[in-house]
């Protein structure tokens, strides 16, 4: 195994871990706040 | 929470009640969300219309398609400064066409982006292998490092559209300043010493019809420019924001690619350019210096990540305006409560651009967002003649105003059918396959999706009614 192959596994490793933070991250502000305020943006509003 | 907005009345306790996405930026970052889209069309792809119509036949498209987008991103300018909301030229066409128009157009943002997306991943990935194999280890996986780059660049763009757009006008400008060093870098006042331009053009290879093709591969000069309307939510002053980015990111294109046709053309045979994979990267290695070889190396490599960023970012708003219109599922219409970003149209685009780049192969990927841009072009066309129509000037404020109207609409109608012409000749059965996608996903608008659409919520601007209403 040469420094390619652990750069491939770093990549696979740290492209997980950002897809998980992100996935984690959405569910727990589903858990924190209501389905209304989350889809409460309005189109032309300041 | 403290930075969610209280524009709505309502909240008792003074706790928010809408949230909105955050508009923070300015003519800077609609620059470099442009140019960042389109420069890597520069560093590779442009080459093709080369062995089309040989170099001469490329200049030629490529001024010719430069005034097809520079109609563009004038017809752009003056509808954004006015409807001035997430999702650009879909809530333009929602705004002065109408739903099944709106629908097409949201999904051809949404497709094109996503696939060019892919295809810049796929190029980084390609690009790796290549450094891998020049370091001897060969036959490199390039695929951790395609799904490494749509993960960075998603997690920038779920955490804050100014850092996002920050990022990309760094690495755009360096992709672009790379571009100007290797034009120096050839000596171009030294006719002879490096280029060779007299001993390597020739006349036009395949005659005019050979022009005519060439202009489907010249797209990739500018492919991407009309982008700039998706920030429009989230510019700090739409009317002065869209139109000062659009109209300089052209201008940088229109340089780029003046510069990147003479450099390439003066070192290479049209019959090799026309089919290279990354041709300033070539150029720079046929000036046998070094420095140069990095520099463009590097300014690919950040041109193809601009790409996808700025894609990423577009993306993800259209699919967040139709959301949140009932075009699709409202789940969509979703805004982050703290980076105040569509973070679920970003995330649920990321496994598509990841299938795109796994499954397809690069040239249809391609192909199909160039032809998903063009659907778009040739409404916009449409749509200028409508707006003027129904709204002329004086009866709503418009932050920019482009001049010789209808010239611009109509020269843009008649360049949109002589690329599909183009397009046709040497990519037919795509052409046929894109046309039968959307004509399939309209009706499933039409018989499934359109009874969720309020139709009354949908004209969101302070317009009076349309002239003739």
């Amino acid at each position: 195994m040469d420094l390619w192959d652990l750069l491939s596994y770093a990549a696979w490793a740290v492209s997980v871990l950002l897809f998980l933070w992100m996935l984690i991250d959405a569910w727990g502000v589903g858990r924190k706040f209501q389905e209304d305020f989350l889809l409460s943006s309005r189109e032309g509003e300041e | 929470m403290s930075e969610a907005t209280t524009a709505a009345a309502g909240g008792s306790s003074g706790q928010p009640t809408r949230i909105a996405l955050l508009k923070v930026l300015g003519p800077v970052h609609v620059w470099a969300l442009g140019v960042g889209i389109v420069l890597v069309g520069e560093f590779m792809g442009w080459n093709f219309s080369v062995g089309k119509g040989g170099a001469y036949g490329s200049l030629i498209a490529c001024w010719v398609v430069g005034l097809l987008y520079t109609c563009v991103a004038m017809i752009d300018s003056e509808v954004t400064s006015t409807v001035a909301a997430a999702g650009g030229q879909y809530t333009q066409a929602k705004h002065i066409v109408g739903p099944l128009m709106a629908f097409n157009v949201g999904l051809y943002l949404v497709m094109a982006y996503t696939m060019l997306e892919a295809g810049d991943a796929l190029v980084v990935g390609d690009l790796m292998k290549a450094v891998a194999g020049e370091f001897g280890h060969a036959d490199l996986d390039p695929r951790p490092f395609v799904v490494l780059s749509i993960a960075i660049l998603a997690w920038l763009n779920y955490r804050g559209v100014f850092m996002t757009l920050t990022v990309n006008f760094v690495i755009t400008a360096a992709a672009f300043l790379a571009i100007v060093i290797l034009f120096f870098g050839v000596a171009p006042w030294e006719p002879g010493k490096v280029l060779l331009h007299k001993e390597l053009l020739i006349d036009l290879p395949y005659g005019w019809i050979g022009v005519i093709a060439a202009m489907q591969f010249a797209m990739w000069y500018y492919l991407g420019i009309e982008g700039t309307c998706q920030a429009a939510e989230e510019v700090r002053s739409a009317g002065r924001s869209i139109p000062l980015g659009t109209m300089s990111g052209m201008i940088t294109l229109l340089i780029a690619a003046s510069l990147t046709w003479y450099v390439a053309a003066g070192l290479m045979p049209w019959e090799y350019l026309g089919q290279a994979i990354t041709p300033l990267y070539d150029a720079a290695k046929l000036t046998g210096n070094g420095t140069l070889q990095v520099i463009l190396f590097v300014g690919t490599i950040f041109s193809a990540i601009a790409s996808a960023n700025g894609c990423i970012n577009d993306a993800s708003r259209a699919w967040f305006s139709m959301g949140r219109d009932r075009y699709l599922p409202t789940w969509f219409g979703a805004v982050h409560p703290r980076y105040r970003t569509p973070y679920r149209a970003i995330l649920f685009l990321i496994p598509i651009a990841v299938v795109f780049a796994f499954q397809a192969p690069l040239d249809q990927v391609i192909s199909f967002s160039i032809l998903s841009g063009l659907l778009g072009y040739t409404f916009m066309s449409l749509n200028m003649m409508k707006f003027r129509k129904q709204w002329p000037l004086g009866s709503i404020k418009r932050g920019y105003v482009h001049p010789f109207h209808p010239l611009p609409a109509i020269v843009l109608l008649v360049l949109c059918v002589a690329t599909y012409f183009a397009t046709f000749l040497g990519y037919g059965a795509t052409l046929v396959a894109v046309m039968a996608f959307y004509i399939l996903a309209s009706a499933w608008f039409v018989f499934h999706r359109y009874k969720f659409v309020r139709r009354g919520d949908q004209f969101t601007m302070p317009w009076p009614r349309p002239k003739g209403y």
